[in-house]
């Protein structure tokens, strides 16, 4: 194929059954215009190293299982062209901060545990009179979902917490992945507020632990931008201090479920386009 | 964690590694630095101060030898991470309460972080930075 190279893959190998330190092994492939790391291991997998692991499944930068430290960098293998590293000698290894379960693979159980406990979910101090007489439904008008809608594209491919400065020192700190959760659930006017989540955000290991490297809005892949995130909920927090900014819990049944219906009977569907 | 998984934590490498992170990542290193720097200095500070108590020629022996070349340097040196240190602050003040850093908005991309967004302020208070060391240094060097 035109334009092909023969590229190194150096990868850190570790198989914790049979090795008692980790190693790294060297592989020379062939990589054309185009072809991702991902690619690149699958073609290694299958032609010289069959006992090599990773985890990925979607090959397309939505399921975020493929993070790996490419070239000393956080990325998702299958997001990353080998030809746009620039570079004759790739290293990867598995994303750092994380417990190395094999070779590529790393366990990402501290990310869901931090993510738990900031509550990512809508609280409201009505929840159970509204679970239980829904009388309607909670408007958004557009600002108002524009206000954390960036921070709902996170995948949880836990690139920022392999990035962050913080998180290499601080094991506890809750990193960037559940504070920017914890501030797209606080910002949300369905949500009664960040005063559900004091006790974790607000806490030793909580958003003052962010000293603002940035390096995690540099990894994210999604443009979701954590560091935004913290520092916004900074801010919410400092205000919150102070005694301003306490957001009006919306009102629940804000239109009644018969003028829904109706709204959405008027509502005309689209015109047809196969007959 | 299973005792058979390496933990893989960067630790202080993490800390200090700015490797192909952006600038920012780098001021985030010299901050803190510049900051560990500026304690430093206090501690040594209060041990300088403290040699009055042996009389007043132990002093002025002490002042002879700060007014020598050397410490002509170091003492630049500590003043420029005073002020790197303090502009620096300035910028993260603002920054960490989500000043300059525009509004929330749909990802498209190519993403465009906030730390981009932010940057122009940046580069403003480092310019503004090295013309204090310049003016530090003119006054200090050449008074």
């Amino acid at each position: 194929m035109p334009g092909e190279k023969i590229i190194t893959f150096r990868i850190r190998r570790f198989d914790p059954e049979a090795d008692s330190a980790p190693h790294w092994e060297s592989y020379a492939v062939s990589v054309f215009e185009g072809m991702t790391v991902l690619e690149a291991l699958h073609k290694i997998k299958a032609e010289q190293a069959p006992t090599l692991a990773w985890r990925s499944s979607c090959r397309m930068g939505v399921c975020g299982s493929c993070g790996m430290f490419v070239n000393q960098l956080p990325q998702l293998a299958c997001q990353t062209q080998v030809l746009h590293l620039k570079a004759d000698v790739i290293s990867i290894e598995p994303l750092p901060n994380y417990p190395n379960v094999k070779d590529l693979v790393p366990d990402l159980q501290p990310l869901f545990e931090k993510h738990t406990q900031v509550k990512p979910f809508i609280i409201r101090l009505d929840d159970i009179q509204e679970m239980e007489h829904p009388a309607g439904e909670f408007l958004q008008t557009p600002e108002e979902r524009e206000a954390f809608s960036q921070f709902t594209y996170c995948i949880k491919c836990g690139l920022c917490l392999a990035a962050c400065p913080t998180v290499a020192t601080d094991p506890h700190f809750l990193g960037p992945q559940a504070l920017t959760q914890a501030y797209r659930y606080s910002a949300d006017n369905r949500d009664d507020g960040v005063y559900n989540r004091l006790d974790s955000v607000d806490a030793f290991h909580g958003a003052y632990q962010c000293h603002m490297a940035g390096a995690c809005s540099h990894a994210c892949p999604k443009g979701v931008d954590p560091a935004f995130a913290i520092q916004l909920l900074k801010r919410t927090l400092v205000l919150d201090h102070f005694g301003f900014g306490k957001k009006e819990a919306q009102t629940a049944a804000v239109l009644p479920l018969a003028d829904v219906v109706k709204a959405l009977e008027e509502f005309a569907p689209p015109p047809r386009t196969v007959k | 964690m299973k005792n058979n998984q390496p933990a893989r934590r960067l630790g202080l490498r993490g800390w200090v590694y700015a490797g192909k992170y952006s600038f920012e990542r780098y001021l985030y290193l010299g901050h803190r630095l510049s900051g560990l720097g500026l304690v430093a200095y206090m501690v040594l500070h209060i041990v300088e101060t403290a040699n009055r108590m042996r009389g007043e020629q132990a002093w002025a022996e002490l002042m002879a030898l700060f007014a020598s070349p050397p410490f002509k340097v170091i003492e630049y040196l500590l003043f420029a991470l005073a002020v790197f240190h303090a502009m620096n602050g300035i910028r993260l003040f603002l920054v960490e309460l989500a000043f300059f850093s525009g509004k929330p908005q749909e990802p498209v991309y190519p993403y465009k972080s906030s730390v981009l967004k932010h940057r122009p302020l940046t580069y403003v208070v480092m310019i503004l930075a090295g013309l204090l060391m310049a003016l530090g240094g003119s006054s200090l060097f050449f008074p």
